[in-house]
């Protein structure tokens, strides 16, 4: 679906990533990892033409991705950012159907679909009509995918969308995320920091440093064949709780 | 000229023309700027009572003339004899030693031949003469044994007080001071009125009179003599727009009637009259009318009633206000969103505007009479008021515009340019709305500070409550201040309250 060939981007002289080159497979869930500034959101930014490649092409669908067919992009990919980037003038359905009603959908379309989706993220319907500032960090993220959702889009990309919840809240919705993700069927690209939770949605997964792919593969690829000493020292930095059992 | 000079020219013009289509707009939208064919005649008078009096004689003789008259209350000299000059009005009263001193600033053989030259016409003096004179308290005069004004040079210590135009004209106080070589240096300009008060409560020492002032024998004041003869003959007379003559012959047989006839205790009288008592000018007007000429109306007031009079000056204050406030969001909102696309231009935007915001209102509003002029063909009453109201609501509206748009969070543009939404409909549909709270904030100052700056429309014949205001001033009629000051107080904050309904409107959502 996606495609990078040789993709620099340079900011205020200084290069946040590339020259890379990476392949999203269709119908596929890759997820990017790294570091903070490891230049993944940049990444996924230039996916969607948000921002531009100061060199090299970007590719979606075969065709490279330029201002003048970036919306079309836009359309065909849904896009969910760390708490939703809900916009707080509107209800929760004011947000979901934004677009589809800038295109000018009928009434009976926007709201079947609305009604698809709150069932898909188990959304409340009587949480539609209230404001993000009403909704809990979990409902606005839901919120937040449905909107992606909305145009039934080929592609998904998601930026860190777990990052701001609590832990027992995080561990619903990656639930229901992967669930989703099954359900749709459709190429997701997915960022965050913690390397369990690549794990447990990635069919690939990509590490990220300074700019660069350090490693690409399965997680247990990452885990048993770190292609680099960082990839070892990422890896072993993601400890899980300790717990002893046996104190004295 | 240099090549530098010459892109700097360019660029002005730019910034001048666009300043121009601005005021083109607001132009479009005030009322009242065409000048249909049949428009009344128009009776101008400075801003004191005796030329109120006489100008309310005029617009009474005009309607006996057969046309529709009105009066417009101007100012000083110079904003009367541009409006005269350029056909905002018709008629004016004016005084010989005004017109050769500081108008026409010669003494020509033939005054009326000189007038004629500008196209505008003399008639013979209407019977009195309203002399400047110096005048004191006759009690501090005993004590310093002062009676004419060349004793002034002994006493330096003497603390004057004279209006504004005094001050600056060469008839007035530089010429009196050179020609008898007085001494004083402690001089303050301030309104007539006032300085009048100031002079009876001894916060002053001598202000300047004229000498068909009733506040003369009112406060019982001493007219020092003026025994080296510097102040000229000031004959009231009036002046007409030569083709007044030829659209209106009648209205100027009727204006000529009142030649010679009236003296100079018949204008103290009437100035006393509406100074001490309070009484309208039109009212004095009209019985001097009906007992020396037999004309009509007899005394019945211009004004009406008081309820009459707040709804009219209610409705000329809207009619200020309300064009005003919605060219400057018309024009404010986009330059706002302009500023905050572009900084460049918006470091421009924000610099000229704020730069408008520091010009004395009084100042801007003169400024407009020209370009308005020019514009729309009428310089005075409202399309100066409107145009510079406009501007001055730009800035709150601009900077407002700007602030809100510049503080919405990145991560929401960049979810509503990941949705696809084009450009215009992020702006329509999610910056514009995030941002309206700030840009009804304001609006909302601006439309406060619009209100008050309307008042100052009475000084161009703009009409508003600036017009009680500034007439209560000039007589010391604290309840006529009061007509104006009230409702425009009153209307501030129906505005502020008619915006809080509006803010609580938005905010509900969200």
């Amino acid at each position: 679906m996606f495609a990078l060939n040789d993709v620099t981007k340079i900011y205020a002289g200084q290069p946040a990533l590339g020259p890379v080159s990476l392949t999203f497979p269709v119908g596929r869930t890759t997820v990017l990892i790294g570091p903070s500034g490891c230049g993944k959101s940049t990444l996924l930014r230039l996916l969607v033409g948000l921002v531009k490649p100061d060199d090299g092409a970007v590719i979606f669908d075969g065709t490279p991705v330029s201002p003048s067919n970036a919306r079309a992009v836009r359309l065909r990919t849904g896009y969910v950012i760390q708490d939703g980037g809900l916009f707080p003038h509107l209800t929760a359905r004011g947000n979901v159907t934004l677009m589809a009603r800038h295109l000018g959908w009928d009434h009976g379309r926007i709201n079947a679909r609305l009604a698809e989706l709150a069932e898909l993220t188990r959304f409340p319907l009587d949480g539609l009509d209230r404001f993000p500032q009403q909704l809990s960090g979990g409902q606005r993220q839901r919120v937040g995918l449905m909107r992606a959702l909305m145009l039934n889009p080929d592609a998904l990309l998601l930026d860190e969308p777990l990052g701001a919840l609590d832990p027992l809240v995080r561990a619903d919705l990656q639930t229901e995320l992967r669930d989703v993700f099954r359900a749709v069927g459709k190429t997701v690209v997915l960022v965050t920091h913690d390397l369990g939770e690549a794990a447990y949605f990635a069919d690939l997964v990509v590490l990220l440093r300074d700019g660069r792919i350090l490693q690409q593969g399965s997680a247990s690829d990452l885990w048993h064949r770190p292609a680099d000493p960082f990839v070892t020292r990422f890896v072993q930095a993601q400890r899980g709780p300790e717990v002893r059992d046996n104190e004295p | 000229m240099s090549h530098e000079t010459n892109t700097r020219n360019n660029g002005w013009r730019v910034c001048s023309s666009a300043f121009v289509a601005l005021l083109a707009i607001v132009a479009i939208l005030s009322p009242g700027c065409s000048r249909p064919a049949n428009r009344p005649v128009v009776v101008g008078a400075k801003k004191f009572t005796e030329s109120v009096i006489l100008a309310e004689m005029g617009a009474r003789l005009a309607r006996e003339g057969g046309v529709e008259s009105r009066r417009d209350d101007l100012g000083g000299t110079p904003a009367l004899w541009l409006a005269l000059t350029q056909g905002d009005i018709d008629v004016y009263p004016e005084y010989t030693g005004t017109i050769t001193r500081q108008m026409l600033k010669a003494d020509p053989p033939d005054l009326s031949e000189a007038l004629a030259a500008r196209g505008i016409r003399i008639g013979k003096p209407l019977g009195f003469r309203n002399n400047y004179a110096l005048g004191m308290r006759k009690d501090t005069a005993a004590n310093k044994g002062i009676t004419k004004i060349s004793d002034l040079r002994g006493h330096p210590e003497l603390r004057l007080g004279f209006i504004h135009e005094f001050l600056d004209r060469p008839d007035g106080w530089p010429g009196v001071k050179r020609h008898y070589d007085l001494p004083q240096a402690n001089v303050q300009g301030m309104n007539h009125t006032l300085a009048y008060r100031a002079l009876v409560e001894k916060a002053i020492d001598l202000t300047e009179v004229y000498t068909t002032d009733g506040e003369i024998a009112q406060y019982d004041l001493l007219v020092l003599a003026d025994d080296r003869n510097f102040f000229p003959a000031y004959e009231a007379v009036w002046l007409y727009r030569a083709d007044l003559g030829d659209r209106h012959p009648k209205v100027v047989e009727q204006l000529r009637r009142l030649e010679g006839r009236i003296s100079e205790p018949d204008m103290q009288r009437m100035n006393a009259t509406v100074q001490e008592e309070k009484r309208d000018e039109g009212l004095v007007a009209g019985e001097f009318l009906g007992r020396v000429l037999n004309v009509g109306d007899g005394g019945q007031s211009s004004d009406g009633s008081l309820a009459g009079r707040l709804l009219t000056t209610t409705v000329e204050h809207l009619w200020l206000v309300v064009p005003s406030l919605l060219a400057a969001l018309l024009v404010a909102v986009p330059l706002g969103i302009l500023a905050a696309r572009h900084p460049a231009i918006g470091r421009i935007v924000l610099a000229v505007t704020g730069v408008i915001q520091t010009i004395p209102s009084l100042a801007l509003l003169l400024f407009m009479i020209p370009v308005m002029m020019w514009l729309v063909g009428k310089g005075t009453g409202a399309p100066p008021a409107v145009a510079a109201l406009f501007l001055y609501s730009l800035l709150p509206i601009v900077r407002n515009t700007y602030a809100g748009l510049t503080g919405i969070p990145a991560p929401l543009k960049e979810s509503a340019e990941a949705l696809g939404l084009p450009a215009w409909a992020i702006l329509w549909r999610v910056e514009l709305p995030l941002a309206a709270r700030t840009i009804l904030a304001g609006a909302r100052t601006a439309a406060v500070i619009n209100v008050g700056t309307a008042t100052l429309g009475g000084f161009i014949g703009a009409g508003g409550y600036g017009r009680p205001i500034l007439r209560g001033i000039d007589k010391f009629d604290i309840p006529l201040m009061l007509e104006g000051a009230i409702p425009a107080a009153l209307l501030a904050l129906a505005v502020e309250g008619l915006f809080e309904l509006a803010e609580r409107a938005i905010s509900r959502r969200g």
